[in-house]
């Protein structure tokens, strides 16, 4: 069966003066209609960078070394510029952190929502306005008509965030990438902006990758999991079986320094010292000066990821 | 909340608003005549709390709810409107500037972002040797290097590094040598606005950690501010809960998590994802925060609250305190209404 994307062993590189640097290293997974899945890991581990390869919005020095992007039966990575702008925003959106800075100050709501559409479609202003309204209400945003003419800050952080959302579903896509899309709201705001995201894959039947280094956001909202560490993906699997019995010991550390998992007023579980750079990443398994299960295989060949047990796929020696 | 002799700090009925309507021209409107109108965010209205010797009070809230302002009007660096400030018994608010030293020494504070609260173009070793040197002008050279390399310990930083300037070291690390600039001086009170938020989870709970070592090995006192409610769960021993600058609920955090009272504290609660935990329904409020310039009357929290009656229009609810110890402020709470 095929998937609605599928992202065979990609690999990102940087070049810099002193070489190249591998942000993203061989990573793979999938994603069917309506299937969320989240990318959790800590800044620098490449969460991000596998977001923007996806859409070919990997800006120079950086490219797209190795691997395959396939989506709705195309092989999109090597698309030219010209085509790929006729995907990205319109059959996969992206939604990115801070609502303060993604929507242009000095345009209205209305003007800019128009404009993508009308980039995408041969259409006439006032059936884009209509969809505009259309895809406002479908937000929950309330007195959609006057929001339209608007500035962006004349509206709340949660509000802008919202109509983002509403601009990244004009065209209907059939994937959302969403790069913390709540990092910058309060926990309330959070809360509402990630029940919509998740009636909307539901109702409309669209995959959803969410990109966080919140392991509490993504366990209530997808249903698998990818965890990243120093840009290679080494956990995988269905969420509800990752967040209850991790297999990879960084994904164990992490899940248990996270305040509320243990009981208040005890020591948190630390994971000792702290991510390798990209430009220093200690040979065989990344993980293993940090690691207590750290073998002398770990310091020689780099783990590949591979079925253990439950259907989660981990890359670790030592399990 | 009387009895100040008790508690390492109480804050009593303080209010702190700021003039932003700007200049002459500014202030000018025309409605019904011409005269000249002011505009003050109300960013803490009325608030009173203390903290006991030893304990860790958690101050949350979103954002824009005044805790920050509220951290500085206790450590001085804002003069309150109207209230008091008590440290150890005695009044601090309307101190002069050199009556604060001493009380400079005790109180120290621990700040968000450690990219931005060091000065990039001193050493750990100036960063940390200025306060003591200031506060201890008979210390010699080689006391003070000592000194910092006993903090430097202390907080996990290798002394080695002394030399070293802030770029040179990680998120996590430059927070450890902000906690080492804070313990310097052996304050007994440590005011942390967000020391974790910055951070990432692994490095975060490194810093917890140290925070709660430290805690006990030098017999702090916190005042912790933050709108991440699990790192509150784990820390506290109570909490407070603001909103557009007032105390809703003042309780223990082991009764303000199992047991909320106040409708606020309840959706801020139910919102917070927990992981591993299916997604519970959370309570969805009306509305969006008020701007602290226009302040709702009665409760502030009316508009957004599903159990507002006529009497929270009206009437602004005292912090009232419940058989258990907890204070809580809501018609609702005091005078029983169903609101489940």
């Amino acid at each position: 069966m095929s998937h609605l994307l599928e992202v065979r062993d990609l690999e990102v590189k940087f070049a810099l003066r002193s070489g190249d640097i591998t942000a993203i290293d061989g990573a793979s997974f999938t994603l069917d209609p309506g299937e969320r899945m989240g990318l959790v890991g800590e800044s620098g581990a490449g969460k991000s960078v596998t977001g923007f390869a996806i859409i070919n919005l990997i800006s120079k020095p950086g490219f797209i070394s190795r691997g395959s992007i396939h989506f709705e039966g195309n092989e999109i990575s090597a698309y030219s510029p010209a085509r790929m702008r006729r995907i990205r925003g319109n059959r996969i959106s992206m939604i990115f952190q801070d609502p303060m800075m993604t929507l242009n100050p000095v345009y209205t709501i209305g003007f800019q929502m128009i404009e993508t559409l009308q980039a995408h479609r041969n259409i006439s202003k006032a059936q884009a306005r209509a969809i505009a309204l259309d895809k406002l209400q479908k937000v929950y945003i309330p007195s959609p008509e006057k929001r339209l003419s608007q500035y962006p800050h004349e509206l709340s952080g949660g509000m802008r965030q919202r109509i983002i959302i509403a601009i990244s579903l004009l065209a209907d896509p059939a994937i959302i990438i969403a790069d913390e899309p709540t990092t910058a709201l309060d926990v309330t705001i959070q809360a509402e902006i990630m029940d919509l995201l998740q009636e909307l894959c539901e109702n409309e039947k669209m995959g959803l990758i969410l990109i966080t280094h919140d392991l509490g956001v993504v366990s209530q909202v997808t249903e698998k999991i990818a965890v990243m560490y120093a840009g290679k993906i080494i956990e995988y699997g269905p969420t509800e079986t990752v967040v209850h019995h991790p297999v990879h010991p960084y994904t164990i550390g992490l899940i248990g320094s996270i305040p509320g998992t243990i009981e208040p007023g005890k020591d948190l579980k630390q994971i000792p010292g702290m991510m390798p750079t990209l430009t220093n990443i200690p040979p065989g398994c990344a993980f293993n000066p940090r690691c207590e299960l750290a073998a002398e295989i770990c310091t020689q060949k780099t783990p590949v990821l591979e079925e253990k047990q439950n259907g989660i796929m981990a890359a670790c020696h030592m399990k | 909340m009387t009895t100040h002799q008790t508690h390492l700090l109480t804050v009593e009925n303080v209010d702190k608003h700021f003039d932003i309507s700007g200049g002459f021209l500014d202030q000018l409107a025309f409605k019904g005549g011409v005269h000249l109108e002011k505009t003050t965010v109300k960013a803490v209205n009325n608030v009173s709390l203390f903290v006991n010797k030893g304990e860790t009070l958690s101050v949350v809230g979103e954002s824009g709810c005044g805790k920050s302002t509220l951290a500085r009007v206790i450590l001085g660096l804002y003069r309150p409107n109207a209230g008091k400030v008590f440290y150890d018994g005695q009044r601090i608010d309307h101190l002069s500037h050199e009556q604060w030293l001493p009380y400079r020494r005790k109180m120290q504070m621990i700040f968000q972002d450690p990219y931005a609260s060091l000065n990039p173009r001193k050493t750990v070793r100036q960063t940390l040797e200025e306060p003591l040197r200031f506060h201890n002008p008979k210390m010699t050279a080689q006391e003070a290097v000592d000194k910092v390399a006993y903090v430097m310990e202390q907080v996990g930083v290798d002394p080695g590094w002394i030399g070293r300037y802030p770029h040179e070291f990680s998120g996590g690390q430059r927070q450890r040598i902000s906690i080492a600039r804070g313990l310097i001086l052996d304050p007994d009170f440590i005011v942390a606005d967000e020391p974790v938020s910055a951070l990432d989870v692994s490095i975060q709970a490194q810093i917890l950690n140290l925070l709660m070592d430290l805690r006990e090995k030098h017999d702090l006192t916190y005042l912790f501010i933050t709108h991440d409610l699990s790192v509150v769960r784990h820390i506290s021993s109570r909490v407070a809960v603001l909103y557009l600058g007032t105390v809703c609920e003042l309780a223990s955090a082991n009764d303000l998590f199992e047991s909320p009272r106040h409708p606020y504290t309840r959706a801020l609660l139910s919102a917070i994802p927990k992981v591993g935990e299916k997604k519970a329904k959370h309570i969805k409020l009306k509305g969006e925060v008020p701007t602290p310039v226009n302040l709702p009357s009665g409760c502030v929290f009316h508009g957004r609250c599903v159990y507002a009656r006529d009497r929270c229009r009206k009437e602004f609810p005292p912090l009232n305190e419940l058989p258990n110890g907890s204070f809580v402020s809501c018609h609702g709470v005091e005078e029983g209404w169903d609101l489940n």
